[in-house]
């Protein structure tokens, strides 16, 4: 067992856990923010795609001890800073969840695209998106919903994270 | 629909039983079903208080449907809100526990819509009649100058209203009315309409709870060692290396119940599941597998499959000789079409928390398809009583069929037993993959001819496993499956031969689990049945569509037809390397037909367009009409051009999504679905749009390249 403080969230949270844990049940368990989901434990699928500053980071593969000090990681409930950003207005918009369980995934990946990239191409959410699955079968309407961010954000001029 | 509680005592306070109003129970969930009017007397003699409107205006709605997706916590509570003029955001929801009094209770069989389309409308026309006839005596003015409006009713006249809360009370004195007066479809605010799901927000923002997500105070978690062969017996284990594991607290021998057999299996119980999933890794344990080695074997399924389509079935339905009219005709043909076992992979896989408490009660948290069965088997497996068991219904992320198969409850039921506190068990990918069930792998031996230009004769031998033989044991070695002779009867595809049908079976056994899966048998043998058509056609020298229009015999499958082949235009001239192919068919009462279109790239082709048209005949959503059918081209897609599950020498071939791949966004076509106001009954939404995409796919194929597909799954990128 071993001492992280890890910045969740823009928190500060105290974990005493196995260095080897993955962040995943850092964050699910001993946080308890339950949004970052458990699908394949080999990064196969993307449900539990958080950001680490900012990148989207599978974290069933991320041993919590590769965390580093400064090191700033975000997660779904932490991504519209209390309120819905941008995605998951469009999300909401374009009704894309069935089940909902690999969505807080997908709009991570999403953000992270927008962010870099606040108006991608087909081609551009195709290379973005693809690392996440969603059995139910949302696809078409994750990239539109994507488009209509994108549409928004450039409507409001407001980055995401703004509103 | 403000949040989703589960227990009895929040349930309670959820309906305000201080200051109880009117609450009307349902018994039987036919068309006649019978309302009965609940006191707070007869409540705590747990009557079923379906509905409840308290004295404060709020509304509570018991949802005897899980929801996996699917969208029953809409569909259900719009068929209310409808009815009593409320807004849907008026309507709280509870799931219902599994207990008797609240009927079926199972999401499956696409049947939500279906079986409580008039029930849970009867009951909220009966309370508005009941609320519109204490208003009306309150103002002394005649019920017919009155109406309910936005939760209040209203006297247009004197410009007077009354809220449901102010009336509730008065109104639980009445007498219910027998024969509610159900509102008219063109009278509908809420059905039929475009409506946003209230549950979407939590499910974008993280709050959403599925049964991953459950914390119990004290729970403990659980990873389970299966048996690589699923069926194997513990020889020996060696748990010396999982001790040493931070976090591990204890090693048992567990048992996974399944409902047709009991395999064991070995469980590591720690304070996190990372530990857990630790110490399942250092375990050394020895299997004695027996045969399972050769039994567990897909390719020997399929060998007797083949052998098996050699032979005569048993007849399902006959009409004419068809033997004798096939050793006659002239133009003939017979082919095989073959369709893999599938898992279901739910990307929230199979878990539940349970506690079995001292005093033998048990409680359970679970992501299940059906809390009633949940319930009958918690009650078989843990010998007691259902008032002696709770069961919380989660949110399931994902199910598919998967998650009205227990078995992980009741493994979750006896790690607790054993101890002595909640446990939380989680399945790892490789568990979801590795061990079934499965939907099984089936073979369509198709014979049939043509004369004159027309399609005349038609015989489908379905052979495999059995559903309702293997999971339930229900199935004679002389009977013929009742669940896919229903399916392929002419009564449902409503094709008409002239000379002569048929529908045979033969059951060819398997160790290898199986059960239903996102439209059970349809989506095996659609892939057969259509694509046999669409050779037929092809025989006979006709158009594929026309060929069909000519043997269908039903108004409503013409219509769905037709709306394909304008909305696909089917009648587009393509250039040379590009086709398009087509399908129908019919499922839980309701009728799908798509229609793809693909051109050749490299050595396979590309999908450049699938087009679904479904009449399901009444809906609630649009909207979740158009949402289930995407998700079925999808699942069909994935089913025809990913992966199946294969056993090699008693262990699957898959394990994880690199092995058991599932379409992601960068393949998935471009798509377009329309709906048939047919205005018919209610029929399925969640599965029917399954069924026809595969053999729509393959006809495509053959129509851009003249290649005839006959087996699934299939590269589309390498044709061969």
């Amino acid at each position: 067992m071993a001492i992280y403080n890890l910045s969740l969230n823009g928190k500060k949270v105290k974990v005493d856990v196995e260095p080897d844990m993955p962040l995943l049940w850092v964050v699910r368990d001993f946080a308890g923010l339950k949004g970052t989901k458990f699908g394949c434990g080999m990064a196969l699928c993307g449900a539990c795609t958080v950001h680490l500053n900012g990148e989207p980071t599978r974290s069933c593969q991320l041993p919590v001890s590769g965390v580093g000090k400064n090191d700033k990681i975000t997660t779904i409930e932490g991504i519209g800073d209390g309120k819905l950003n941008i995605i998951q207005k469009a999300w909401i918009e374009e009704q894309v969840p069935q089940c909902g369980y690999c969505q807080s995934g997908q709009i991570m990946s999403a953000t992270a695209l927008l962010k870099s990239n606040p108006n991608p191409t087909d081609a551009d959410i195709d290379s973005a998106m693809s690392g996440n699955l969603c059995r139910c079968g949302t696809y078409d309407r994750i990239r539109k919903a994507i488009h209509k961010a994108a549409a928004e954000m450039k409507v409001s001029e407001a980055g995401i994270g703004k509103r | 629909m403000e949040k989703i509680q589960t227990s009895r005592r929040d349930f309670l306070k959820a309906s305000g039983i201080t200051t109880f109003g009117l609450a009307l129970g349902i018994s039987g969930f036919t068309r006649d079903a019978s309302l009965k009017k609940i006191t707070p007397a007869v409540l705590r003699l747990e009557i079923n208080p379906f509905i409840i409107i308290d004295t404060n205006g709020n509304i509570t709605l018991v949802n005897p449907r899980p929801d996996m997706g699917q969208g029953s916590t809409q569909a259900v509570p719009s068929l209310l809100a409808e009815e009593l003029e409320v807004n849907l955001e008026k309507v709280l929801i509870i799931q219902s526990d599994g207990m008797g009094k609240y009927g079926s209770q199972t999401s499956g069989g696409s049947s939500s819509v279906r079986e409580l389309w008039f029930p849970i409308r009867k009951a909220g026309a009966a309370a508005r009649e009941m609320l519109t006839a204490t208003a009306a005596k309150r103002w002394n003015v005649p019920v017919s100058e009155c109406h309910a409006e936005d939760a209040k009713i209203m006297h247009k006249a004197s410009g007077k209203s009354l809220t449901y809360g102010e009336l509730a009370d008065d109104a639980s004195k009445l007498e219910i009315p027998k024969d509610p007066k159900l509102k008219e479809a063109k009278d509908f605010k809420i059905i039929g309409k475009y409506n946003k799901r209230l549950d979407v927000p939590e499910r974008v923002n993280g709050r959403a709870v599925y049964g991953i997500d459950v914390d119990v105070p004290g729970m403990v978690y659980a990873s389970i060692l299966h048996s690589p062969m699923i069926h194997g017996k513990v020889a020996s284990i060696d748990d010396t290396e999982a001790k040493k594991i931070q976090g591990v607290l204890q090693v048992i021998k567990t048992e996974r119940t399944m409902p047709h057999r009991t395999s064991e299996a070995v469980a590591v119980v720690a304070t996190n599941y990372w530990a857990a999933l630790k110490g399942k890794k250092a375990l050394v344990v020895k299997w004695d597998n027996g045969d399972l080695e050769k039994t567990l074997s897909t390719a020997s399924y399929y060998a007797a499959t083949y052998d098996a389509a050699q032979k005569e079935g048993i007849n399902a339905e006959e009409k004419g000789d068809f033997a004798v009219k096939y050793a006659a005709a002239k133009d003939k043909i017979e082919s095989n079409y073959e369709t893999p076992f599938l898992a279901h992979a739910p990307i929230e896989p199979e878990n539940a928390v349970a506690h079995v408490k001292d005093d033998g009660t048990v409680e359970i948290w679970a992501p299940v398809q059906g809390p009633d069965w949940a319930l009958r088997d918690v009650c078989g497996y843990m010998k007691v009583k259902p008032e002696q068991v709770k069961i919380n219904v989660t949110l399931l992320g994902g199910a598919f069929g998967r998650k009205a198969y227990h078995d992980f409850v009741l493994e979750a039921c006896h790690i607790s037993k054993v101890v002595k506190k909640p446990v939380k068990v989680i399945w790892t990918r490789e568990d979801d993959i590795s061990q079934g069930p499965y939907r099984p792998g089936m073979l369509s031996h198709m014979q049939g001819f043509v004369d004159d230009g027309k399609i005349t004769g038609f015989h489908h031998h379905a052979i495999g496993e059995s559903i309702a033989g293997q999971v339930f044991k229900q199935l004679k070695d002389t009977e013929a499956d009742p669940w896919l002779s229903g399916e392929l009867a002419t009564e449902n595809n409503k094709y008409r031969f002239e000379g002569a049908s048929k529908v045979s079976w033969t059951n060819v056994k398997t160790d290898i689990p199986v059960v239903w899966w996102r439209s059970v048998y349809a989506s095996n043998f659609g892939w057969g049945q259509e694509c046999f058509v669409d050779e037929l056609a092809h025989l006979a020298k006709k158009d594929p569509l026309k060929a069909r229009m000519e043997i269908l015999t039903d108004d409503r499958f013409k219509k769905v037809l037709q709306t394909l082949a304008e909305k696909a235009n089917w009648e587009e001239k393509l250039p040379e390397g590009s086709g398009k192919g087509l399908a129908v068919f019919s499922s839980f009462n309701s009728i799908s037909a798509c229609c793809i279109t693909v051109s050749k790239k490299d050595q396979g082709v590309k999908i450049d367009k699938v087009v679904s048209v479904i009449d399901c005949g009444h809906y609630v959503n649009p909207d979740n009409v158009k949402a289930q059918t995407e998700g079925n081209i999808v699942m069909g897609l994935t089913a025809a051009i990913k992966d199946g599950i294969t056993f090699t020498n008693g262990v699957s071939d898959q394990s994880n999504f690199h092995q058991y791949n599932i379409m992601r966004l960068n393949e998935t076509p471009a798509m377009e679905i329309h709906i048939i106001d047919s205005g018919a009954a209610p029929g399925g939404v969640g599965e029917p749009g399954l069924p026809p995409i595969a053999p729509a796919l393959g006809n495509a194929v053959f129509a851009a390249t003249g290649k005839r597909l006959r087996k699934l799954p299939f590269d589309i990128a390498n044709l061969g």
